[in-house]
């Protein structure tokens, strides 16, 4: 067995494996860069809009404190929700997925991969929304960053395996509308421009934005500490999706 | 052990059986070809060899493993070419077969690859820019970067133009030649006659004949058809074995500049299988 074509099977080790298709999500997001700069167009506008002037009622006389942790955490879902169960959808209708499925790459191994490249994108996001908030007046407190982010881990695999999901179940169309719908009910009454709707602790439950946004509030506006009800909520939303995903996910 | 082993194989889409007890032997080593029109059963048998369908009934073993639940490392020995990959990514030729090839403990460079399928002058090109033909020599690439075991191929010169496919029927004959196992699904008989040591052809989801190229359904054992023209008028005769009447027809004094003795070809058999009884 010699010569350039003696059969060499075997199996890359996982980490290679794992960061060669994490680098590949990555690169593929850069070239359609447009469309994520175009995705932050929405964060961006309800920043400045219900952040400067009064076209909505916030709780609290501090709007900046309310409202940006709330564009955050819309970033957040916009991207690791939003744009991933689209662009998922499209990937399984043109046979990306099959192709990846032909190789050695696991279903957990690109579940991984995706959810992590989404979060790689996300940090650089909320890094430009954060620095925007800042240069108009936001005065975030950097005590509770280390609970800040670990809740957005959470927040992010939550959504990145409901995207994964849907894209799996559902046809692209399909999924292209479900994910823009979901969206679109999120931004009015996940508690972004205006106060969520008072449920309690179940309202956390149900909407997991609102619990991230608040959970933002609190460490990043407030400097205190995320109610045990929204960590919980948001592990919940985290483990039963992204397992859901797991199960569930179709190369084709 | 055969690198495929599969017994009575069945498969239904929503109550149609489309695959109805299918044999296979695969040893290794050896260039396999499925032939059969479409709707034959080829893709749906295949795509169950590779793992990527669940059977409803059988036993099968592909490199001693059963695909239904063999995991990455199994997969890691075998190389797919898919049918209809059609993605519009928005890499490029040389980054697509980079990054396929970062899945492989050993695989061969990516330009060497792109280089064997013809592709070198779009390897800087992005993938949706690709004609059908270069996506399917992608395709080709991408299914032989891991220097597999065993290499699927389903219908892999679909829209190829002629030098292309002959190009590609090297580089089959390449692979063969360093022991790599092949199992090819074509409708093009020329294909199947050319590349494989043995072929099966499959209509309506079932084996209707199994064989080499040159003994196929019996190619072999039958009537040669002899003609000549006897004093400017054609005559035509059947014999098992041309040998006799040849001689008996040099001794006269026939026009023999006209004689053909023909045996069915691989074609007319192929024909008559998968027509039944039409």
């Amino acid at each position: 067995m010699s010569g350039t074509f003696a059969p060499a099977p075997g199996r890359a080790p996982m980490r290679t494996v794992l960061s060669s298709q994490i680098r590949m999500e990555l690169v593929l997001t850069a070239r359609r860069g447009e469309a994520v700069v175009l995705a932050m167009g929405v964060p961006l506008l309800v920043l400045l809009g219900a952040g400067l002037t009064k076209v909505t009622n916030v709780p609290g006389d501090d709007r900046l404190a309310f409202v940006v942790p709330g564009v955050l955490a819309l970033t957040v879902m916009s991207t690791a929700f939003t744009g991933q169960a689209i662009t998922t959808g499209y990937e399984r209708s043109y046979g990306v997925l099959k192709r990846l499925g032909a190789s050695p790459l696991s279903r957990s191994g690109l579940l991984f991969a995706k959810t992590a490249a989404v979060l790689g994108l996300i940090v650089l996001q909320l890094l430009a929304l954060a620095l925007v908030g800042v240069a108009v007046g936001w005065r975030p407190h950097f005590g509770q960053i280390l609970p800040a982010l670990g809740i957005t881990v959470l927040a992010t695999a939550a959504y990145s395996g409901l995207a994964l999901l849907l894209a799996s179940v559902l046809r692209p169309e399909t999924t292209t509308a479900a994910a823009t719908l979901i969206y679109v009910l999120m931004l009015a009454a996940g508690g972004i421009m205006f106060a969520a709707p008072d449920l309690g602790t179940f309202g956390w439950f149900v909407l997991p934005l609102a619990a991230h946004a608040e959970a933002l509030r609190d460490t990043l506006s407030h400097d205190t500490s995320i109610p045990l009800s929204i960590w919980l909520s948001l592990a919940l939303w985290a483990v039963v999706f992204v397992t859901a995903a797991a199960r569930r996910f179709k190369w084709e | 052990m055969n690198a495929i082993d599969v017994r009575g194989l069945r498969k239904s889409y929503r109550g149609t059986e489309v695959v109805r007890g299918i044999d296979l032997e695969v040893a290794r080593g050896e260039v396999f070809a499925l032939l059969g029109p479409n709707g034959a059963g080829k893709t749906t048998t295949t795509e169950i060899l590779e793992g990527h369908r669940r059977r409803d009934g059988g036993d099968a073993s592909v490199l001693g493993a059963d695909p239904a639940t063999a995991g990455p490392q199994w997969r890691a020995r075998i190389g797919i070419v898919l049918q209809d990959a059609d993605d519009a990514a928005d890499l490029t030729v040389a980054e697509m077969v980079r990054h396929i090839a970062g899945f492989y403990p050993d695989p061969r460079p990516a330009a060497e690859v792109i280089e064997l399928v013809g592709l070198t002058a779009k390897s800087k090109s992005r993938i949706r820019s690709l004609s059908g033909g270069q996506r399917r020599r992608l395709d080709v690439a991408l299914g032989i970067v891991g220097r597999p075991e065993l290499l699927f191929l389903d219908e892999p010169t679909t829209g190829f133009d002629p030098q292309a496919r002959r190009q590609f029927w090297d580089l089959i004959r390449e692979l063969a030649a360093e022991g790599t196992t092949i199992l090819l699904t074509t409708h093009y008989l020329e294909e199947a006659a050319v590349l494989a040591d043995r072929l099966a052809v499959l209509a309506d989801g079932r084996i209707v004949a199994e064989g080499t190229p040159a003994t196929l359904g019996g190619r072999a054992a039958e009537a040669a058809k002899v003609s000549w023209r006897d004093n400017g008028v054609l005559r035509t005769e059947q014999v098992d074995d041309p040998t006799e009447l040849l001689r008996k027809l040099v001794a006269t004094d026939a026009d023999l500049r006209s004689l053909t003795v023909t045996r069915p070809t691989l074609e007319d058999i192929y024909l008559e299988l998968i027509g039944g009884d039409k």
